[in-house]
């Protein structure tokens, strides 16, 4: 190969970059590990997670639910997993037609027009669903956050929005129901308003009244986001669409996905068609080809970066694939029924958890909002029986009091399909 | 392929949407338990029916239909993906099997930090492997993707400057830069300034000194650049640009070039970003998921995303109390089961593994350049980096584009080049076969490349018609994108 090139040596090769920088790029690292040793060393670590094996009760944003087995055997074709983004679709149609299964799916999910190819995760989805309410409602710069939205959702909601033009961010406070004050929504409302955020269910799993919220809002000509963390929820209730929400967005672990500390997730994200220009994400549209056979194409992507730069609706230039893959399998498999019974499944788990956790003396239910399936509870020294549920093996919930000041007493503790009544028992025993 | 009735036959077969498939009252699980009276613990404006539309179908029709849909596509476990920009190496296999341990997959984002010692111990580790890879001071691997490193970048740009005063209003960016560039320069409150580079493509510290005055935010510079090759001018730019305040942005996304060669921190850059999915292996996953770490100089360091690990006697944990700090980008820690591939890469290839990596993808990249210049007009002639670019400069005269040749190579089983990128060339061909082709399969593509340009002549339609060999033909985007058909809707609907 180097006398084809015509060089004496590979390193002629890098002739062009000035010597003082090569003569210190050498790097500091371990020698290479064979594959049984990579292997070892990588047990050892998972090996020191020891709370990824214990009773779980942590919800909060990522939930542990049951994926059937054909899910990960469909991730695991290298076709997938080992295909970029589609940008020649002659040879990319599994992607393209998973994707748009997926838009598909995630539109009926929320009930809305159009659904794009996914985002990063839940709390990015949120960020470009606020920076699209500002594009669509170009002339107004304020945006009313629920102080129920997940925190960390918040938390990048002001990331995205510091520095990028003049917008404004007003938190709206939650009342005792848990859920955001609508008289205090109805009073920030005003013509400067371009959009409202909600979680649903929101942080403390309490479902919003996201009628009234919708009502109120656009009342005043502001459009809704609704943020759903645990999207598995919109199987039992009310869809976000049949509310009148004008921007759906969520996050999608929970159909499918394992844990992996957190990451890598799937932001979803769906609007009305009147704003699918206004979109960011990538989209797949249908089409045919030369001899009139159905396919997939990418499509509508002058609203994107690599053709209108720094005019483009957002700076994302995929989507999350392979996750993506993972939610249109998951529904496939769980379909129409499954997935309303696992919902309702998980409804009544909660409410089992919160009946039988609240007899007691010690813990009573924060708030009286209704609840998907997790629940605030708040009891005397909340991070003292957390610990020592820990110290007992069951991770008991998540204590809300460093996001939250005013809620130092309280727990968020989530309940699925995959706890048993001798899960629930044993939660009881440890916290009690 | 077709038997005449338009329907697939034989090895590829025809698949209709999920939705096609689905009859009443099939379905693929079942769970214990009644679970209709709990509807009731709702209020009643509150309650949803089963969705209309959703798939009700068998286990055995999901798995054969997805099984079906991996087949209709190449990825780089199936051929050659030369797909410039993107680094399309090999995935190990072995990483996959790793990120799915349980105590990798199944750890819950909020365990206690004592609780997730091994995440964070290799999370540490990683972020000390890409530190000393790029020379930089600190790493946060919060960033989902590349495109998302790059805004937290830019808005630490603005943090920085910010803090000293005024945010600047100006970012200079050559025009051969990817797309993201000034999208997340845009999204981080900044106007874009395109420099022009030199006859190669190069930027020069003189071009930059003329667009540089005290406004300018910083420089986002691709290196080695678009069009592969090495900015020789880089550490004279990155002192015109800190002499007037401003700083260096350093696109990491062509970091498979670099490793063990040069280090972007000894170039002057400031901050940039990795791609895992590019340079470290983990798959593109049909789009995603990526993560795109960063790394930072000295300066930047407070502004970085929180939480930040930080490392003391009891272990590793976050670390949440750095006022200064641009916030967070990403619900929890990133895309952390791309940290888990990631770091076995690195493991598996060591300090040496990693530089020869590097050595290995440069060599295939001007093993292509010298075997097609004759065949193909080069966009620059010099030595390049991990990528070559040609043109379809010459083949107007026979009618013959480069979708023409891309979609012909996508007949001779090769996924095709990036093309018409980087913009500055016309019909850019964009060519980057990664360390991991054997010289074997580098000569089969330059066959068919050289089969292609002589077709080309000979037979243009040929060309014109392909690909043939493919599920469907050239598909109409144009009529995609003018009528869009987004989603499948129930009929009646």
């Amino acid at each position: 190969m180097l006398g084809a090139i015509g060089v004496a040596s590979v390193a002629e090769l890098f002739d062009g970059i000035p010597v003082e920088l090569r003569q210190r790029a050498h790097l500091d690292l371990a020698p290479g590990l064979s594959e049984p040793a990579v292997r070892a060393r990588l047990e050892s670590l998972a090996a020191r997670n020891t709370g990824a094996g214990l009773l779980s009760f942590l919800g909060a944003g990522a939930y542990a639910h049951f994926a059937p087995a054909v899910v990960d055997q469909i991730l695991q074709r290298a076709e997938f997993y080992s295909a970029y983004t589609p940008y020649q679709p002659e040879v990319s149609q599994g992607t393209l037609q998973a994707i748009f299964e997926f838009q598909s799916l995630v539109a009926m999910l929320f009930d809305q027009d159009v659904a794009n190819a996914s985002m990063y995760d839940g709390a990015s989805a949120t960020a470009e669903a606020v920076l699209m309410a500002l594009r669509v409602r170009s002339k107004r710069h304020k945006v009313l956050v629920s102080g129920a939205l997940h925190p960390q959702y918040r938390q990048v909601v002001l990331t995205y929005l510091e520095g990028a033009g003049h917008s404004q961010v007003v938190e709206i406070p939650f009342d005792q129901t848990g859920a955001t004050d609508l008289e205090a929504l109805a009073d920030a409302l005003d013509d400067e308003t371009a959009a409202v955020v909600v979680g649903y269910p929101n942080f403390f799993g309490i479902v919003e009244p996201l009628d009234a919220v919708v009502a109120s809002a656009h009342a005043r000509g502001a459009l809704v986001i609704s943020a759903t963390a645990e999207t598995l929820a919109l199987g039992a209730i009310k869809s976000p669409g049949a509310s009148g929400g004008d921007i759906s967005v969520g996050e999608g672990q929970s159909l499918g996905v394992p844990l992996s500390y957190g990451g890598p997730g799937v932001g979803l994200f769906a609007t009305r068609s009147e704003h699918v220009r206004q979109m960011p994400g990538r989209l797949v549209g249908e089409t045919v080809d030369g001899g009139g056979r159905r396919g997939y194409v990418l499509t509508l992507a002058t609203r994107e970066q690599h053709i209108r730069r720094e005019r483009a609706t957002s700076n994302i230039c995929t989507n999350q694939g392979l996750i993506a893959l993972a939610v249109t399998v998951y529904l496939s498999l769980v379909g129409r029924h499954g997935l309303h019974k696992l919902a309702l499944t998980n409804l009544r788990r909660a409410h089992d958890v919160a009946s039988v956790l609240c007899a007691g003396p010690r813990w009573r239910r924060r708030f009286s909002g209704p609840v998907f399936n997790e629940l605030v509870i708040a009891g005397y020294e909340a991070r003292a029986a957390l610990e020592n549920a820990r110290a007992n093996g069951v991770l008991a919930g998540v204590p809300l009091g460093d996001w939250y000041p005013e809620l130092e007493d309280c727990v968020l503790v989530c309940a699925t399909e995959m706890h048993s009544e001798s899960d629930v028992a044993r939660l009881v025993e440890v916290l009690r | 392929m077709s038997d005449g009735s338009g329907k697939q036959a034989g090895l590829l077969l025809d698949e209709p949407l999920i939705f096609e498939r689905s009859r009443p009252g099939r379905a693929a699980f079942t769970i214990e338990g009644e679970a209709e009276s709990a509807a009731e613990l709702l209020p009643p404006e509150l309650r949803r029916e089963p969705i209309a539309g959703f798939p009700e179908v068998s286990e055995p029709e999901v798995l054969r239909h997805f099984l079906r849909l991996s087949q209709w596509n190449l990825g780089t476990a199936t051929t050659f993906y030369p797909l410039g920009s993107c680094t399309m190496k090999y995935n190990p296999v072995i990483n996959e099997a790793l990120a799915r341990l349980p105590g990798f997959a199944g750890l819950h984002p909020l365990v206690p930090d004592e609780m997730a010692q091994g995440q964070l111990e290799l999370m540490w580790e990683l972020a000390r492997c890409l530190a000393e890879i790029c020379g930089m001071e600190a790493i946060s691997l919060q960033p989902a993707a590349g495109a998302q490193g790059e805004l937290t970048g830019m808005k630490m740009v603005r943090a920085y400057h910010v803090d000293r005063g005024r945010a600047r209003k100006k970012v200079l960016i050559p025009a051969s830069a990817h797309g993201t560039n000034p999208a997340s320069a845009a999204l981080a409150g900044y106007s874009v300034v395109p420099v022009e580079g030199n006859r190669l493509g190069l930027l020069e510290a003189e071009a930059v000194r003329r667009a540089m005055d005290d406004d300018v935010a910083a420089l986002m510079v691709t290196n080695p650049n678009t069009l592969g090759l090495f900015e020789r001018e880089i550490v004279q730019i990155a002192e015109v640009v800190h002499a007037k305040g401003g700083l260096v942005y350093l696109d990491g996304a062509n970091l498979n070039a670099l490793m063990g060669v040069a280090k972007p921190g000894h170039m002057g850059a400031d901050v940039l970003q990795f791609n895992l999915h590019k340079t470290f292996s983990t798959p593109h996953g049909g789009g995603g998921p990526g993560a795109g770490p960063i790394g930072v100089g000295e300066s930047l360091v407070p502004y970085l995303p929180t939480p930040r690990l930080v490392r003391d006697e009891q272990g590793v944990h976050w670390a949440d109390h750095f006022p200064k700090s641009i916030g967070r980008v990403r619900s929890f820690h990133g895309n952390a089961g791309m940290h888990v591939r990631a770091y076995a890469y690195i493991l598996a290839l060591g300090g040496d593994g990693l530089a020869l990596a590097t050595e290995m993808a440069v060599l295939a990249a001007n093993y292509i350049r010298k075997s097609l210049d004759s065949t193909y007009p080069l966009a620059v002639s010099e030595t390049c980096m991990h990528e070559c670019v040609f043109s379809d400069k010459g083949l107007e005269a026979v009618g013959i584009k480069t979708l023409d040749i891309a979609k012909r190579l996508l007949d001779f089983g090769f996924y095709a080049p990036t093309i018409y990128f980087p913009l500055v060339v016309s019909g850019a061909i964009m060519i980057e076969p990664t360390e991991t082709e054997s010289k074997e399969t580098l000569d089969e593509f330059i066959a068919a490349m050289r089969e292609i340009a002589r077709e080309a002549h000979e037979s243009p339609d040929r060309l014109h018609a392909a690909p043939t060999r493919t599920p469907v033909g050239r598909l109409d985007e144009a009529r995609a994108a003018r009528h869009p058909v987004l989603r499948w809707r129930k009929s009646g609907e």
